[in-house]
């Protein structure tokens, strides 16, 4: 093993603890719990952001860490949050294939993701380029969170972690995108949660509840 | 092979020999102090063994050779641990034997004769706690077979004195890979030694009962070999742990300086020690999971060992 | 200057409106809005006409020949779209399907989705072009739920869903662009996502990187696009909103993520000098022109059929892409001209219809051409010139991506020529009854105002009798820029 500065090691390990929660976000039953290891992304990409902008000296990334901090663990866990207590969303039915499944099956992604990642990491130029096979497979497995859920907040929260390591996967290949970028994304994922606040509410009064299999009822043939 | 390592060698198995139900005792007592109870005194186990040795066995009509001898093969499986495992030095003459997965292979012969002879008399107990205990033991294996790749892949051997040499001459730092393996270590710890949250030690109920259902039949001297050889277990595990995670202060080297090894026996009591209160710890804040969760529990050990390996191959950290 | 009119108008239509949207007058104030936006899109075109390529706001946003006749497409179906709507949803307001709050919001997000489209036409910043499409599809999330139906929302929660998963590929892509660009422009100035910029340098691009970004780009605004098998929330979202939305997802928002993918494959096709793009254009077109030809067979509701006919144009227009060279690059951006303008049109005279009969099951309704002759006729028309039929623009732009598919792809062309013919019988098959069949109900005491479905018809058989000089030269060039040359 090489011995690298503290900060690269920090930044390894907060890399690291990134995956853990992807898969820690696999294996949670509780909404609340989801939403909580969704704010605790969002520190750990904040805290990373700003590790890596004190090593590159890159301004704006600071401004990128502060509007991460406001937005993914101030603002959207708290909206969350409001939701399930109004929804009264507080447990999600079994997963379509159990847990210890799944979490085999998310090895095999992030085994994939790696393997995925490895041409692009090595021609990337920024030191943390081996964050890039992370954010693949933090991706990916927010996908398999997806899919694996049948209550909507699940799945959006699954969506909204998706977007967490993308935006991880953004700033270990290039430090970032421009700030325009990042605050378009932002703004879209601001308003994403707000319409969808709004649509949870429509769905609820339809249907009474926020299972999903009440909205698998449209067929070819009506 | 110098005086001084099978001096090291000797000493490492006589201290588990004696001090494995010491731990146990201070393991209880630590719970109890948290939980606010009176323990019992440190030296109860070892009271309990020798009353054990002198009671006349009582066995089953039925019951095979196997039943009988299997005792002694558990004892002395879990006793060929603890001489190759290092404990106080690295430099032990049984090196050459002393392969990981040579470790992992003793403790499911241990495993599998617990589970055969509690089987082999037919009670429904034993038959229970036997299948419990090989689904515990099934997922728990790869666990710990995983975690010790981890450690393998770092110091590029599987001999576990040369990982510890390697690991406890590395620089120091921060490593998610060895730290991931830690926590999967420690799962494994507390599902293969019948720890809460896995299983309760001191429980008999039939709905929460593991280890303990598969000793239901023994009496006498063959119940005191168990339960010694359970104590033996977990001794051997916290210094597995200590040899895997906390690898320093151990008289290293073919040829060790006998005044590391002074210092060795000391630094390892002071190690269980800490390790025997944070296991109480553990034991007195989590909650004891329900059987059928046991996989997932495992599950996850499984999967953070093999985390680590990945970020390990990943991040080169 | 136009260029700030052309966004700012919408903008603030969508404000004005959010305001004042429940008012009586709103749908009049929504076909103000879209009127000054299609005076500022054809004042633009004029420009660009005079002064070739306009570049503005620190190269920021950029017009060429390719999307400045897709801008004035999108301003004018906006326009006509208003139009027909202030009737219809007056008409819906009447039945109770709606109600004023939820009015507020249609309009509102109507001139929103407006400018978001236009944005992602005309941005040369590859990241805000992403920001861009996610926030049209976000505008019409609620839209699509505007009636609050079962069904509705179902199709609201797929389209939200499968479209927000698939952009976000498309981020991933954009990502990896931004990664392989900034290698060569470097990260100062923020040219590295200009797409200006990226066309000057595509050669220099790392290539695996471009191939990895394009994949994740064309899953991604192909997933917005409707290219099979990303299709799945697009019937349910045309067809459970309402129907001036219908129109504008199928005839605009479809076009512009094609826009997107067209853009991406120009600075894909020079870095990887390989034919994987085309291919990978090539087989999505192929696959969602059959799927949609045989899915077409098995549908009840009126509005999931032509939605079906959507996926079915967008896939012949991404195969003509695929193909690429001039010939097949013209017939495909007269393809997206004339599929917008026919398809509103389909949507105006089908919505009419669903409104008269109460009903979009096609075996509700009948005999249209005794109730209301304009709706019958123009619905019979409007197939007819989707299917393809000679005079209309349709047939032109088909037979040129027939010809030359049957010149560069021979092996593509029967599978085409099979899956235009059984789409042709279904749609055909079905419309037929509606239009001529028997109906004991009474015929209409006024007519609907159907002018713009005869405005589009009008200008779609126009162009397939003769394409204007200054049009034919735009596309020309358009095609060349796409084609590399």
């Amino acid at each position: 093993m090489s011995t690298l500065s503290l900060d690269l090691q920090l930044l390894n390990t907060l890399a690291a603890l990134f995956l853990l929660l992807a898969f820690a976000m696999l294996a949670q039953r509780r909404v609340v719990g989801l939403v909580d290891l969704l704010a605790l992304q969002g520190t750990l990409l904040c805290a990373a952001t700003l590790l890596l902008a004190w090593r590159t000296g890159e301004r704006h990334l600071y401004f990128s860490a502060v509007l991460t901090l406001a937005l993914k663990v101030a603002f959207l866990p708290w909206l969350l949050h409001r939701l399930i207590r109004r929804l009264g969303v507080y447990w999600d039915s079994e997963p379509l294939i159990n847990i210890p499944s799944t979490m085999l099956l998310g090895l095999l992604i992030v085994i994939f993701s790696f393997g995925l990642a490895q041409p692009i990491a090595a021609l990337a130029s920024t030191a943390t380029r081996n964050g890039i096979g992370i954010a693949v497979a933090v991706v990916l497995l927010s996908f398999l969170t997806m899919i694996t859920r049948r209550k909507a907040m699940s799945q959006v929260i699954g969506f909204l972690s998706m977007e967490n390591g993308l935006f991880f996967g953004a700033m270990s290949a290039t430090y970032g995108m421009p700030m325009i970028v990042e605050l378009g994304v932002a703004l879209d994922v601001l308003v994403a949660m707000l319409v969808l606040g709004v649509f949870f509410f429509q769905i609820r009064e339809q249907f009474d509840s926020l299972d999903l299999h009440h909205l698998e009822s449209l067929r070819e043939d009506t | 092979m110098s005086a001084t390592a099978w001096l090291t060698q000797f000493l490492e198995v006589l201290a588990a020999l004696a001090a494995a139900p010491l731990f146990v005792g201070w393991v209880t007592q630590c719970r109890a102090w948290l939980q606010n109870k009176s323990a019992p005194s440190l030296l109860q186990p070892y009271r309990t063994i020798r009353k054990l040795f002198h009671k006349d066995a009582v066995l089953a009509e039925h019951a095979s050779p196997l039943f009988r001898f299997a005792p002694y093969v558990v004892f002395g499986a879990m006793v060929c641990m603890t001489a190759i495992i290092p404990s106080m030095g690295t430099g032990l003459p049984f090196s050459g034997a002393a392969d990981a997965i040579a470790l992992v292979g003793l403790l499911a012969t241990a495993r599998v004769f617990m589970a055969l002879a509690a089987m082999d008399v037919g009670t429904a107990f034993g038959s229970l706690g036997a299948r419990r205990e090989m689904m515990v033991g099934f997922l728990a294996e790869p666990a710990l077979l995983m975690v010790i790749f981890v450690a393998a892949l770092i110091s590029s051997s599987t001999a576990l004195p040369a990982i510890t040499d390697s690991l406890a001459t590395q620089p120091r730092g921060l490593y998610p890979s060895l730290a991931f393996t830690a926590v999967a270590f420690l799962l494994v710890l507390l599902a293969e030694n019948a720890r809460i949250p896995v299983d309760n030690p001191a429980t008999h109920l039939e709905l929460t009962m593991i280890h303990e259902a598969m000793l239901l039949e023994y009496s006498a001297r063959h119940l005191a070999l168990m339960e010694w050889a359970s104590a033996l277990k977990l001794f051997n595990y916290a210094c597995i742990g200590f040899a895997l995670f906390v690898p320093w202060g151990l008289a290293t080297g073919a040829a060790p300086d006998p005044v590391a090894l002074l210092t060795a026996l000391p630094l390892l009591a002071v190690k269980l020690a800490v390790a025997g209160a944070g296991l109480a710890v553990i034991e007195t804040v989590s909650a004891k999971l329900r059987v059928f969760r046991a996989p997932e529990f495992l599950a996850a050990a499984f999967m953070l060992a093999v985390l680590g390996l990945l970020v390990h191959l990943l991040l080169g950290a | 200057m136009e260029l700030l009119g052309l966004l700012a108008i919408p903008l603030g239509g969508a404000v004005f409106l959010w305001l004042f949207g429940a008012r009586r007058w709103a749908p009049e104030a929504n076909v103000l809005f879209s009127l000054a936006t299609f005076l500022a899109a054809c004042a633009l075109t004029n420009r660009v006409i005079d002064e070739g390529n306009l570049s503005a706001a620190r190269e920021q946003f950029f017009i060429d020949p390719f999307n400045v006749f897709l801008v004035t497409l999108t301003a004018f179906v906006a326009l006509t779209t208003s139009l027909f709507s202030r009737p219809y949803m007056r008409i819906e307001r009447q039945h109770g399907r709606v109600r004023p709050r939820q009015l507020r919001l249609y309009h509102s997000m109507y001139q929103l989705f407006i400018v978001a489209m236009l944005v992602a036409l005309t941005s040369n910043n590859m990241g805000i072009m992403w920001v861009a499409m996610e926030a049209a599809t976000l505008s019409t999330v609620l839209l699509v739920t505007l009636y609050r139906t079962p069904a509705s929302l179902e199709a609201g929660w797929k389209y939200f869903i499968l479209c927000s998963v698939g952009i976000a590929q498309a981020l991933f892509g954009t990502v990896l662009l931004y990664f392989a660009a900034e290698k060569v422009l470097g990260a100062e100035g923020m040219t590295a996502l200009l797409w200006t910029h990226l066309n000057g340098v595509k050669a220099q691009l790392e290539p695996a990187v471009l191939g990895l970004a394009f994949v994740f780009l064309l899953i991604g605004y192909g997933t917005k696009a409707g290219l099979a098998p990303l299709h799945n929330w697009l019937p349910d979202a045309h067809a459970e909103g309402p129907t001036p939305i219908s129109a504008v997802l199928s005839g605009l928002l479809l076009n512009v993520a094609i826009y997107a993918v067209v853009r991406c494959k120009v600075l894909v096709e020079g870095s990887l000098q390989s034919q994987l793009p085309s291919q990978m254009l090539m087989g999505f077109g192929l696959l969602s022109v059959v799927l949609a030809a045989l899915f077409l067979w098995r549908q009840r509701d009126v509005k999931r059929l032509f939605a079906y006919s959507s996926i079915e144009h967008m896939g012949i227009i991404t195969f003509a892409f695929g193909m690429g060279g001039p010939v097949a690059n013209f017939a495909a951006l007269l393809h997206m001209t004339v599929h917008s303008l026919t398809k509103s049109a389909i949507f105006f005279a089908v919505g009419h219809a669903a409104q008269k009969a109460g009903s979009q099951v096609m075996d509700e309704i009948r005999g249209l051409i005794t109730l209301s002759p304009t709706v019958g006729w123009g619905l019979m028309l409007g197939s007819l010139a989707i299917l393809g039929l000679p005079p209309f623009g349709v047939f032109a732009s088909e037979f040129l991506v027939l010809t030359t598919a049957m010149r560069e792809q021979p092996w593509a062309t029967p599978i085409l020529l099979v899956a235009l013919g059984v789409a042709f019988a279904a749609i055909f098959g079905r419309v037929q009854p509606m239009v001529f069949g028997e109906t004991a109900a009474r015929r209409l005491p006024h007519p609907p105002a159907l002018l713009p479905v005869f405005a589009h018809l009008a200008l779609v058989l126009l162009l397939g009798l003769f394409i204007p000089p200054y049009l034919a030269d735009w596309y020309r060039r358009a095609a060349d820029l796409i084609a590399g040359l």
